[in-house]
């Protein structure tokens, strides 16, 4: 039987590049082609969304906590204590918060929805799918991509909310800071502009998220393997997407807003 | 079990028994430079069973795949009911997958949905039903037909292989098929369990009118099942014939088939 020939590695990295804009184009196609599967969609928002707001919470309110007993210190050295409400409010909404969330999700979600993918083309469930005439891509790949693209948003917000509160409970403990003061000042030290980009920024990293998850689950290979392989290859590729959307955005805001 | 069949189906069971309704004629197909398909002819009446066997890796599992049009030939003619599968945008190739069922080795039930949403899945997305009592109906009758009414609200992981099976089987019967494909349909199974599949092989043959291609390993099922047998080894078919045939050929790779077979 005759050798297969090896393809080189640029021509594999141009065919991942096309097969990566022709599923980016079939998900747009499939959005507004044939029915919605809103039963699917909103089970994934439960699934994407409820049942990460445990871990999101938990390390929203922790990375609060931490970032004021780090702050404290210097603010408190050039004598700017009065200063660390405003410095973790809009560290964390504009910046901290957002991304750190992003990062749980794509090791939650994007791993999870690359892994689920994967074992179903593994078990031959995508081609039973498709050989049913039924569009595998409208009822598993829109109802993710959406899902996340909706439910990291809403999960950022919550989580900056948590993670100012575990700010507030560390100040509270350290220099007796009362609530009101504390929230007065948090309120007063963010505007329309530190809250808009960051949440625009948290829709895409919530697109990227799905959207690489199921890119890698439905390119694995049909082997064992490949699904702890798509599982793998989704997180690392969703985070480094994560910080690429964010330096994006970062240039973009700070072009618009903070000139 | 009730047979729900339309008007369309009626019409179709009324054709000439001698229609082809897969004609496969010099069909060839690689994978880089492995060569997979030769020149593969085939052509399936109304009504039969065809049973396709050959060694792993003779390109039985890539002939079938190419019928449904999962896999595009590189060169040579595939119909089915006269169409040409290759030249078939996607709106033609989901009416086409209507009509044919694919019965996968491993059942290929959806892991995350009970048996019940299994089949209502095809009913809800293909045929687009929206009626619950007819949709249960239909689910009811499917998986009776198969002697899995006790299991519609199990998960697949609460199944055995031959449950699997029998689930596969009662969803590719569902949406009643004109053609169904089945792929190993009892490997993995235990001889009394691989009986009983080939047995209800059968009798969905003549209970639904299908016709069906088989690709099987399984000579017990092949000499239940089959109205005609195919041997294929290396991308081509080297003979065919009845079982009885083919039992008694010449031909080595043939007779390797039949060796435990008294």
């Amino acid at each position: 039987m005759a050798e297969e020939i090896a393809i080189p590695g640029w021509k594999k990295w141009l065919e991942g590049i096309g097969d990566q804009v022709g599923f980016f184009i079939n998900f747009f196609r499939n959005i507004f082609t044939g029915g919605f599967e809103w039963s699917e969609f909103v089970r994934q928002c439960y699934e994407i969304g409820y049942r990460s707001m445990m871990l999101v919470g938990i390390t929203s309110f922790i990375m609060g906590v931490v970032l004021i007993v780090q702050l404290r210190p210097t603010l408190v050295a050039f004598g700017a204590a009065s200063m660390l409400p405003k410095t973790l409010a809009v560290s964390f909404i504009r910046e901290i918060g957002p991304v750190i969330i992003a990062i749980i999700c794509a090791g939650k979600i994007a791993s999870s929805i690359g892994a689920e993918l994967g074992s179903m083309k593994v078990t031959e469930q995508l081609d039973a799918m498709e050989v049913s005439g039924a569009n595998p891509q409208q009822y598993l790949v829109v109802t993710r991509i959406l899902a996340t693209t909706i439910m990291v948003p809403i999960l950022s917000v919550i989580g900056d909310v948590i993670g100012l509160f575990g700010g507030f409970l560390a100040l509270n403990l350290r220099d007796n800071m009362s609530f009101s003061l504390y929230f007065t000042k948090v309120v007063a030290s963010i505007d329309f502009s530190d809250f808009l980009p960051a949440f625009i920024k948290t829709i895409f990293f919530g697109f990227a998220i799905g959207f690489v998850g199921c890119f890698k689950g439905f390119s694995s290979n049909k082997g064992t393997e490949s699904v702890g392989i798509a599982a793998n290859s989704a997180v690392v590729t969703a985070s480094l997407w994560i910080f690429v959307i964010d330096a994006i955005a970062v240039q973009v805001t700070s072009l618009l807003f903070y000139k | 079990m009730e047979v729900v069949r339309t008007n369309n189906d009626q019409k179709e069971t009324a054709k000439s028994k001698n229609e082809a309704v897969i004609s496969i004629k010099g069909l060839k197909k690689s994978f880089g430079e492995k060569e997979v398909l030769k020149d593969i002819n085939l052509e399936l009446k109304r009504g039969e069973n065809i049973v396709v066997l050959g060694r792993s890796g003779t390109g039985k599992s890539v002939t079938i795949q190419c019928i449904v049009g999962l896999l595009k030939q590189d060169a040579g003619s595939l119909t089915v009911f006269g169409d040409e599968v290759a030249d078939m945008d996607d709106k033609q190739l989901k009416d086409l997958r209507i009509k044919i069922g694919f019965l996968f080795q491993s059942g290929a039930l959806y892991d995350s949905m009970t048996v019940r949403e299994n089949l209502e899945f095809p009913l809800t997305r293909v045929l687009k039903l929206t009626d619950k009592a007819e949709i249960d109906k239909r689910v009811e009758a499917a998986l009776d037909g198969v002697g899995l009414l006790e299991s519609i609200d199990k998960l697949p992981s609460d199944l055995s292989g031959g449950m699997r099976k029998r689930a596969g089987l009662a969803r590719t019967i569902i949406v009643n098929p004109e053609i169904i494909l089945y792929d190993e349909p009892t490997t993995g199974l235990d001889p009394i369990t691989s009986r009983e599949i080939s047995d209800l092989i059968l009798s969905i043959q003549k209970k639904y009118k299908t016709s069906s291609i088989i690709i099987t390993h399984d000579m017990e099922c092949a000499r239940i099942a089959a109205d005609r047998m195919m041997i294929m080894d290396n991308g081509e078919f080297i003979a065919e014939g009845t079982f009885e045939s083919l039992h008694k050929s010449n031909n080595k790779i043939v007779t390797s088939f039949f060796k435990d077979i008294l």
